[in-house]
């Protein structure tokens, strides 16, 4: 029988299972595949805290949600199309994204009264029979019991067949949305080269999802995303906790420095040590020290001893490193702190979302502790941003917070990435052991005109001299407990980070006029959501804008005359209010805070709605 | 080769007036340690001090050397990462009983078992001082200080044994009144390729005067230390007519009147269980009839060191992979074209 191809302009996929079902990289796998046929792509991990929940239970259902396109995309989308659910847990913790006539593509095994009972569904009561499911299009398929058929004869035990279970339902949508398997077959080979059983039941059960759906008369519509008009360049996917790592490496190179990071393991920031750890052919030293102080602290050393020492956290651990943090700024060395945001306070939701550190990186610190604090904004704008952040550590010689968060850190998207002989060089301020004596003295503290102290290293002769955490005299670096020194030093930490907006660019709008009824300021990753939001807005014909910061300490020197051309500021952040602290608190703007702190990404719906009320 | 210069111990003092208090065992380390420096034939661009935060941290602004005064407890985790970046400098890490302890304790033990190429002076005072006299880690059970007065209710550290219970690759005691054998030990320290964990017993006179008087007053002296000397039987006392012999794993003193020096204890640094057994020879120094308290290099051993693997496996990813290609890292292993 014939089968019709419809197009569509975007889906939004979320797979959903037990932790050990292989969701994550079933997802993946249809991401590359996607974003190699040239759709523009946004994706979205979210796992339970638990490496292996009870099976079955909600508390242990794993999502990886797709959004993938033929027109440019800025978020993994608002509403589900088609939710996979591998098990009645995934179908339950789940089923409220998906939208009104969406697709529940159902593991009917999955829905056994073992699964039904562990998934807390009422006695006996079936979300598959009953009419729970009325609203959607339900496609029942028995991916246990066709994976097992598929492999019959080959040997393998129950629990290895059961691991292919996620491929039957890759290559299932892979034939519902009219794609080859080429890539997902060119990358079971490679990754199970070593072992020929597994790799060939994996291919098995990919076709055997194929060929179920090319074949069973049950299914007769497939569906198109075209490729995106996405502009000219080389593409590679990217996720930001990687593009992160990257920019590190790249912007140490660029500065002619060693890089060396010390961390300690924690969620959802561990992914960058991994992504560093691979690559020691760089030069790049990873040092996974006993507890967060002392990750930081052995940055320290490294930078005291010039290299780019780099340490990486998230709330509970950037914390705990305050008091490291506020000795680099008394040292005046360049160290670069990252921190992967979660939900909080203490231990919080560690692998849920939040930008609940604001506040903590602008002020986290005992004394007046200033620093230069850069966010980046998309999993491939964590390159980007990290970039600017080693640049603005070396060369102003203080320390930078480089904030991120869960969401742009797991969630992947293409990038049109640079080539290498592009970036801007990057220019320590090293001491010279020739030029730097002052009558025979060494002055450690002596400043250029952006007040930025050089560096002067071990191992530069006649420059020897000491620093610490005690107050500093002026120029000569001596200890010092004089009132009028202590404040003129006060001040000129904070005048040194003022002084980086004449060396950053000013603020730009995102989209829309310079003036209008209202601009939607954000940081962070709540960008994509902003900027579709507003862009429906504008298509609607309202006189909305966008700016989205990267720099937040300091400002950019025309953000206040941006700000001043927009009746009202509406400012979205999944947190409680923190950038609109800073925002009222200097430009007196009146902003209007839109808050959303549920440990999950705003959905642009949500935003959109806020403005066309404000509008 | 490079040149480097002839130094004498004054060409390590810096123009900064010390201020210990008058009479603190510091300044006599300060001096020992100028004069090992100054022979040590090391650049004096090349060195570095860090120190922690107490009265001992004071230190580095005392030597024409680099220096960090750092934070509490944490110099031992700073000079990690120093010397992992920087595997060329001579490292030493200044600190005391609370500042290594107490709050820096977890650095300690895991810088000692890393065996970063770098040495810790540990000055054991047995007292906060920097805080005005509250007891520390090291103090006896039973002090009676500001925080404790009706005394402390902490079984005290012993750092010898925690060195070594955390593999430790050089272990060694000395103290502030006995100058020569401190420059031997700094010495030793200094020659050994890995950690070398140096306890002083450091007399602070203002809040814990005379806390190891027994081993340094004249009157009890020599028969309440033993100096242990690698190859050497362990002998001691006023007229040196005592000795330790080891009776199965239990140490014990003999009078060389009943017993001749082939059954005593002879000193060899290399091995493990025989210095776990001097490191607990630590009976409480009021009591009489204990066994006397060593000085000297209680352990030593070669094993790799953190810095120099490190670079070993930098090395072999080159040798593997070549060297990193800034363009081949940014585009990883797919990627597609558009237009």
């Amino acid at each position: 029988m014939t089968k019709t191809t419809e197009k569509k302009k975007d889906v939004t996929i979320l797979f959903a299972g037990d932790s050990g079902d292989g969701m994550q990289l079933t997802g993946s796998l249809f991401t590359n595949t996607n974003a190699i046929y040239g759709n523009d792509i946004s994706t979205f991990p979210n796992f339970p805290a638990e490496i292996r929940a009870p099976q079955g239970t909600v508390a242990g259902v794993s999502g990886f949600k797709l959004h993938f396109a033929s027109v440019d995309i800025f978020t993994p989308g608002d509403d589900v199309e088609v939710l996979v659910a591998m098990n009645a847990a995934a179908l339950k913790a789940n089923l409220d994204q998906l939208k009104i006539g969406g697709t529940v593509i159902a593991n009917t095994a999955g829905f056994d009264k073992k699964n039904l009972r562990l998934a807390k569904y009422d006695d006996e009561s079936n979300p598959l029979l009953d009419h729970t499911l009325d609203k959607f299009r339900v496609i029942e398929i028995d991916v246990t019991k066709m994976t097992k058929e598929a492999l019959i004869n080959t040997g393998l035990g129950t629990k290895e067949i059961d691991r292919c279970k996620n491929m039957f339902v890759l290559g299932f949508l892979l034939w519902m949305y009219n794609r080859s398997m080429e890539t997902t077959q060119k990358f079971i080979t490679e990754k199970f080269a070593k072992n020929e059983v597994v790799k060939d039941a994996n291919l098995t059960v990919l076709k055997a999802g194929y060929y179920f759906g090319d074949t069973n008369e049950t299914f007769t519509s497939r569906y198109e995303v075209e490729s995106a008009h996405l502009p000219k360049g080389s593409y590679r996917s990217i996720m930001g906790n990687q593009a992160a790592a990257l920019g590190a490496i790249v912007g140490a190179k660029k500065a002619g420095l060693e890089l060396f990071y010390g961390s300690y393991p924690i969620t959802p920031a561990s992914d960058i040590l991994h992504e560093l750890a691979r690559h020691k052919n760089y030069g790049v030293k990873t040092f996974q020290a006993e507890d967060e102080i002392a990750a930081v602290c052995a940055a320290i050393g490294a930078s005291y001893g010039g290299s780019l020492g780099v340490t990486a956290s998230s709330g509970p651990g950037i914390a705990l490193k305050g008091e490291a943090i506020g000795l680099a700024i008394m040292l005046e060395i360049p160290l670069l702190i990252i921190n992967v945001q979660r939900g909080g306070p203490s231990t919080g939701l560690p692998t849920k979302t939040e930008q609940s550190d604001l506040m903590q990186a602008m002020y986290g610190r005992n004394g007046e502790a200033p620093l230069a604090i850069v966010s980046a904004s998309s999993p491939s704008d964590c390159f980007d941003a990290m970039m600017e952040a080693v640049r603005i550590t070396v060369e102003h010689m203080t320390p930078v917070i480089f904030l991120s968060d869960g969401f742009i850190a797991n969630g992947s998207e293409p990038w049109s990435y640079p080539k290498a002989v592009d970036l801007p060089k990057i220019t320590p301020r090293f001491a010279d052991p020739e030029k730097s004596l002052d009558d025979g003295a060494y002055y450690p503290y002596r400043r250029n005109a952006d007040l930025v102290r050089e560096w002067a290293i071990p191992g530069m002769e006649n420059l020897q001299h000491r620093v610490g955490g005690l107050e500093k005299e002026n120029e000569t670096g001596n200890v010092s407990y004089d009132p009028h020194n202590h404040e003129l030093m006060v001040k000129i930490r904070q005048e040194k980070v003022d002084l980086i907006a004449n060396d950053i660019p000013e603020q730009e709008l995102a989209q829309g006029e310079s003036q209008g009824k209202l601009l939607v300021l954000g940081w962070g990753s709540t960008y994509g959501a902003i900027r579709t939001a507003v862009r429906e807005a504008m298509e609607e014909g309202h006189k909305v804008s966008q700016a989205h910061l990267r720099y937040i300490s300091p400002f950019p020197k025309n953000l206040g005359d941006l700000l001043s051309g927009f009746d009202q500021v509406l400012i979205p952040e999944m947190n409680n209010g923190q950038l609109i602290h800073l925002i009222n608190a200097k430009y007196g703007s009146g902003a209007i805070g839109l808050n959303k702190i549920q440990g999950m990404p705003f959905a642009s719906r949500e935003i959109k709605e806020r403005i066309l009320e404000l509008v | 080769m490079e040149n480097i210069p002839t130094y004498t111990a004054k060409d390590f003092a810096t123009d900064q007036d010390v201020r210990w208090c008058p009479g603190c065992g510091d300044y006599s380390i300060l001096k020992q340690m100028q004069s090992t420096i100054a022979e040590a034939v090391v650049n004096k661009k090349d060195i570095v001090f860090v120190s922690g935060i107490g009265c001992s941290s004071r230190f580095p602004y005392y030597m024409d050397t680099f220096g960090i005064h750092s934070i509490h407890g944490r110099a031992t985790a700073m000079a990690s990462g120093l010397k992992a970046a920087r595997p060329d400098l001579s490292v030493w890490v200044i600190t005391g009983d609370g500042d290594s302890l107490s709050i820096g304790g977890n650095h300690l033990i895991h810088l000692l078992r890393r065996n970063f190429d770098l040495n810790v002076l540990l000055f054991n005072n047995e007292i906060y001082g920097l805080t005005k006299g509250q007891y520390s880690p090291t103090s006896p059970k039973g002090q009676v200080t500001k925080s404790t007065p009706m005394g402390s209710l902490d079984h005290p550290f012993n750092p010898q044994t925690l060195a070594l219970g955390a593999d430790a690759t050089f272990v060694a005691r000395t103290m502030d009144r006995d100058p020569k054998h401190m420059r031997e030990i700094l010495a030793a320290g200094n020659a050994h390729k890995g950690t070398s964990l140096i306890e002083i017993y450091q007399n602070c006179n203002v809040f814990n005067d005379g806390a190891f008087g027994v081993y340094t007053d004249k009157a009890t002296k020599a028969d309440s230390t033993i100096t242990i000397n690698e190859g050497e039987p362990l002998i001691f006392g006023e007229d040196r007519n005592k000795g330790i012999r080891l009776n199965g794993m239990k140490p014990e003193v003999v009078s060389l009147d009943e017993y001749s020096m082939e059954d005593l204890w002879i000193h060899d640094s290399s091995d493990r269980m025989k210095a776990t057994i001097l490191s607990r020879m630590f009976d409480n120094n009021v009591l009489e009839g204990g066994l006397p308290r060593p000085f000297g290099v209680f352990y030593q051993e070669d094993r790799f060191r953190y810095e120099e693997s490190m670079q070993e496996q930098l090395d072999k990813a080159v040798s593997l992979k070549g060297e990193g290609d800034l363009d081949a890292l940014i585009q990883g292993t797919h990627t597609w074209e558009v237009g």
